[in-house]
């Protein structure tokens, strides 16, 4: 295929330190209004800097006219579809940014006295009551700030939890389709992880569970349904199984989106349970973050979450309850990071759940597992179904996942080469390779907000990719063509790092 | 059908038919019957736009911010002023609704961001390597103790009591699950006793951490401090706020391994705690030990310059359990506004806003300080923030300061007991000559008035047996 370059092709990478110039800048500040002695007589010299950080010098019109020509450099959920499996790329409500932006809750300092914070705590113990009922669980800390952090609180709760009880366990469990952040997350509280083996449904493998527990088990980590889409409907065997032996069970919230006013974590058996509010509740996912990863917990578990706890105090004589942070919890864990947690997050994620409602919720679910469905059959049919069978034949949840295996043996191409064919159609390609346990995986996940018309739009671009393979597998391994840059040498990247521009 | 999905009943229909399904209720038949939820959950239904709206307004409403008091609140999140295309440049949907960049090709711009605002803190703490970012500024500290377990093979870390408690506890509580004992160093007139830390590094220290400036405001000096860690191999890792890195001898300049910290003071609102983002950077030998993203520059297949997830081998989704840290999702959106911010203040203006940080802060300490009833809880130099000592109690002086419209401070008793009547004051551009001087008066009035209530109290008290249990 000749590639003409596009004008966005044409246009060479240019970082903002290169177009800056002695001189220029955007940026006017107030006056001191107060003395302006030398700073030498206010800081002793030798703890003050000599040579000034060498920051862009540019003005406004070009700082914007940067950002946004690098802005159009991104592909992004609100132009088109964004089928990125475990990630729930969901429409993000502008509600929830205005809302998030109101200056009573914007520049409102995380040191306010909680008396003159009212609202946001009130709103933080609203946030918590919807997510405990939503996980069937009756505690809540908003705490951490991601997923992967929920998880560690998770451990850290279940080390001192077990240490309560004088006990010193070493090992977690987590079958071999689990996300990464889970074994990566056991090695950093200090845990040793066993993998659990996946059987023919796509389930926990019970005999390979039976044979790994012992006493020495502290906890199982389980996504259900899990990252192959599918319900685990051995669960309430397992939390059995882990129970018998004293361990905690762990629930990666990452797919909520499938059971959301359906089915409850906490029904199933798990004590702690994460939720990505950037996931299910719709906070916008900012390129790499800002998410929360609030956790939910059992009894058992209550005692040792992170501190401060939000409490509320019921009125008396007529006045309406009132809100606090609880710093006197001697058996907590202890902080997890910085103030109260990501508040903003918290907006906009109960600003999403009060649009909603129970029965909003549980369509969101309905729908996203409709759409899934949906997009699996489609992908059943045709070349698809010939080249990227479906991993594990059944009804899915909200999300699928496909192997490329037959397409690689027969066609040549990669997962990787339809995953970059797709750009060129306007697509984000699904997650590829991952869970591991699937041969050149394709995870798809539509979710609720996508039409009908988006999802048939999609299968007929693979069908289009794959009849195109069968003339021309070239076409997609040397794929995309479109693109503002095409393929690129990730290894160069690694061997050879160059990780900030070079200034002179 | 909610005001966010699409499928009207004839789709439904439509797709049902193609997946060969009766009902949507068929699709969660793999959920045991058991555990299908057989009622409502128990919310509220769905509201309108508009109610939605009212109801966060009102929420909202009840809060104190900083337009409706005018604050002199600090400890680690700052009350600057964010110019107004940080909010143009990060609302837009190209920055706002992408995840992760997994795909490079469509992802170039997020990539490059990271990649400049990699320059920035590299260029800000003086060391060569920055990550794109982590949550924000105490777990980044807790993240730096897991680097240092890695990297020396030892477990016990020195901690200086000038570090956030934030931080102090946020390390701890990692360190509960990694396993580490942490030695805390007391602060002497305001700084790291540099012989009490002497005396606590030894052979089996991985790290030293430092805060500069320290919470009680004071620049440290780290050089001198940092040699401790030197002596004995420890990293040296040392906490700073960024808005001072352009008047302050940077971390890198100072025998720093690591510099990290909060944020929040480029670029971010306050947003009650979050979300900010945290910045680590560190020495070249540490590159393939630090967590979380790195961008790194490469080239496409036709030679263009392009930007990549570089160095991915350290990080969870390839290592799993050996990975350098767990962390996924982190803080890109918050790391974009410093980037923008940091572009708009240019290398001028950031200078220039240090600087004037630096000589309202002397001015207000100086104006305070001549207030009846306040010393300064020491005299080290200071940046933007500084602690005082009040002669009454400080809870009742900041609820009459209150009154007035004011948020004077914060109060160290809770973290410090050794300072129960302590306070810590901090300055931003926002922070006028005016409302410096009001926060004089104010304070003035409030000390006064609760000296007289607690004299009177006390005198009346003072003849009772005092009360036990
Ligand atoms: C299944 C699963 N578990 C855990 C995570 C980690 O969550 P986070 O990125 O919020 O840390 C993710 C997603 O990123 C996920 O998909």
């Amino acid at each position: 295929m000749a590639a003409t370059e596009t004008p966005m092709q044409r246009e060479r990478a240019q970082t903002i330190y290169e177009k800056s110039k002695p001189g220029r800048r955007a940026a006017v500040l107030p006056s001191a209004g107060v003395p302006e002695p030398p700073l030498e007589e206010l800081i002793p010299k030798e703890l003050l800097r000599v040579e000034s950080p060498r920051l862009p010098e540019i003005a406004e019109p070009e700082i914007v006219r940067h950002y946004n020509r690098l802005s159009r450099r991104n592909f992004d959920l609100d132009t088109g579809f964004y089928p990125l499996g475990s990630c729930t790329m969901k429409h993000n409500p502008r509600l929830n940014e205005r809302v998030a932006a109101l200056p009573g809750h914007a520049r409102l300092h995380p040191a306010q006295d909680p008396r003159r914070a009212q609202g946001a705590l009130e709103l933080m113990w609203l946030l918590q009551e919807s997510l405990a009922e939503i996980c069937g669980l009756p505690h809540v800390s908003l705490q951490p700030s991601a997923g992967s952090h929920g998880e560690l609180a998770g451990l850290l709760l279940t080390r001192a939890y077990h240490a309560d009880r004088g006990e010193q366990r070493t090992k977690v469990l987590a079958p071999d389709t689990s996300h990464g952040t889970n074994p990566a997350t056991v090695t950093m509280a200090g845990y040793e992880v066993v993998k659990v083996a996946t059987n023919g449904q796509g389930g926990v493998e019970m005999d390979d569970l039976r044979a790994k527990v012992s006493d020495e088990v502290a906890c199982l980590m389980l996504t259900n349904p899990n990252t192959l889409g599918l319900f685990d409907e051995n669960i309430a065997e397992i939390a059995g199984v882990i129970h018998e032996v004293g361990g905690t069970l762990y629930y990666d919230g990452a797919n909520l989106n499938a059971v959301m006013g359906h089915s409850r974590p906490g029904d199933m058996g798990f004590d702690i349970v994460h939720v990505n509010l950037h996931k299910s509740f719709s906070q916008p996912h900012g390129g790499g973050g800002p998410g929360a990863g609030p956790i939910a917990v059992s009894e058992r578990i209550a005692p040792f979450l992170p501190r401060p706890q939000v409490t509320r105090r019921e009125g008396g004589n007529g006045s309406g309850p009132s809100y606090d942070l609880d710093f006197d919890r001697p058996k907590s864990i202890g902080r997890l990071r910085g103030f109260q947690g990501n508040f903003g997050v918290f907006v906009r994620s109960y600003a999403y759940i009060l649009s909603l409602g129970a029965d909003g919720l549980a369509e969101a679910s309905e729908i996203a597992v409709l759409n899934a469905n949906y997009l699996k059959a489609r992908l059943a049919q045709g070349r698809a179904g010939k080249h990227l069978p479906i991993a594990f034949d059944r009804h899915c949840m909200h999300e699928f996942v496909l192997s490329g295996k037959p397409m690689k043996r027969e066609m040549g191409l990669a997962t990787l080469d339809l995953a970059k064919r797709l750009l060129d159609f306007g697509f984000h390609p699904p997650t590829v390779y991952f869970p591991l346990l699937v041969e050149e995986a394709l995870m798809v996940e539509p979710t609720e907000t996508e039409t009908k018309e988006s999802l048939d739009a999609f299968a007929d671009a693979v069908e289009q990719i794959l009849a195109e393979g069968e003339q021309d597998p070239e076409i997609a391994r040397q794929a995309p063509y479109s693109t503002p840059v095409r393929r690129l040498d990730e290894v160069k990247a690694t061997r050879q790092p160059v990780v900030r521009q070079a200034l002179s | 059908m909610s005001r966010y999905t699409s499928a009207t009943s004839a789709d439904r229909a439509a797709m049902l038919e193609t997946i060969g399904a009766s009902s949507t209720a068929e699709l969660f038949d793999q959920v045991p019957e058991a555990l299908r939820l057989d009622r409502p959950l128990a919310l509220p239904p769905g509201m309108s736009e508009a109610e939605v709206f009212e109801r966060l307004a009102e929420l909202a409403g009840r809060n104190a911010d900083a337009e409706e008091q005018v604050c002199f609140l600090g400890a680690g999140m700052y009350d600057h002023y964010v110019p107004a295309i940080v909010d143009a440049i990060t609302q837009r949907s190209e920055f706002l609704t992408p995840y992760t960049p997994y795909q490079p090709e469509i992802s170039q711009g997020g990539l490059q961001v990271m990649f400049e605002f990699q320059t920035a803190m590299s260029e800000l703490t003086g060391l060569p390597i920055s990550t794109a970012g982590l949550y924000e500024g105490p777990s980044s500290v807790a993240s730096a103790g897991y680097l240092a377990i890695g990297a020396t093979g030892r477990r016990r870390f020195v901690v200086s009591r000038g570090v956030h408690p934030h931080s102090r506890e946020t390390l701890a509580t990692y360190a509960e699950g990694f396993g580490a004992e942490i030695v805390e160093v007391g602060l002497k007139d305001g700084v790291t006793d540099p012989a009490a830390l002497a005396d606590a590094v030894d052979g089996e220290t991985a790290a030293v951490f430092l805060q500069n400036p320290n919470f009680l405001g004071v620049i440290e000096d780290v050089e001198a401090l940092g040699g401790a860690a030197k002596a004995e191999d420890a990293l040296l890792v040392v906490a700073v706020d960024p808005m001072t890195l352009s008047v302050l001898k940077p971390p890198g300049e100072c025998g720093a391994d690591v510099a990290l910290g909060e944020g929040q003071p480029l670029g971010n609102r306050l947003d009650f705690g979050g979300p900010s983002f945290g910045f680590f950077c560190g020495t070249e030998a540490l590159i393939r030990r630090m967590p979380g993203r790195i961008a790194g520059e490469t080239d496409d297949v036709d030679g263009r310059r392009g930007f990549v997830l570089a160095l991915q081998t350290r990080e969870q989704h390839i290592r799993r359990e050996k990975a350098t840290h767990n962390i996924c999702t982190a803080q890109a959106l918050n790391a974009l506004a410093a980037m923008v911010h940091l572009s708009w203040l240019g290398r001028e203006g950031f200078r220039e806003l240090g600087e004037l940080l630096v000589r309202r802060t002397a001015y207000a300490r100086q104006r305070l300080a001549a207030v009846e009833g306040v010393e300064l809880l020491h005299k080290a130099p200071v940046a933007r923030e500084f602690a005082l000592r009040l002669d009454a109690p400080v809870g009742p002086v900041l609820e009459r300061c209150a009154e007035h419209g004011i948020a004077a401070g914060y109060p160290l008793g809770r973290e410090y007991p050794e300072y129960e009547n302590g306070l810590l004051v901090a300055i931003t551009e926002r922070r006028s000559k005016e409302q410096i001087d009001e926060l004089a008066d104010v304070f003035g009035t409030a000390i006064s008035a609760e000296r007289g209530e607690f004299l009177s109290h006390s005198e009346s008290k003072s003849p009772q047996p005092q009360e036990i249990g």
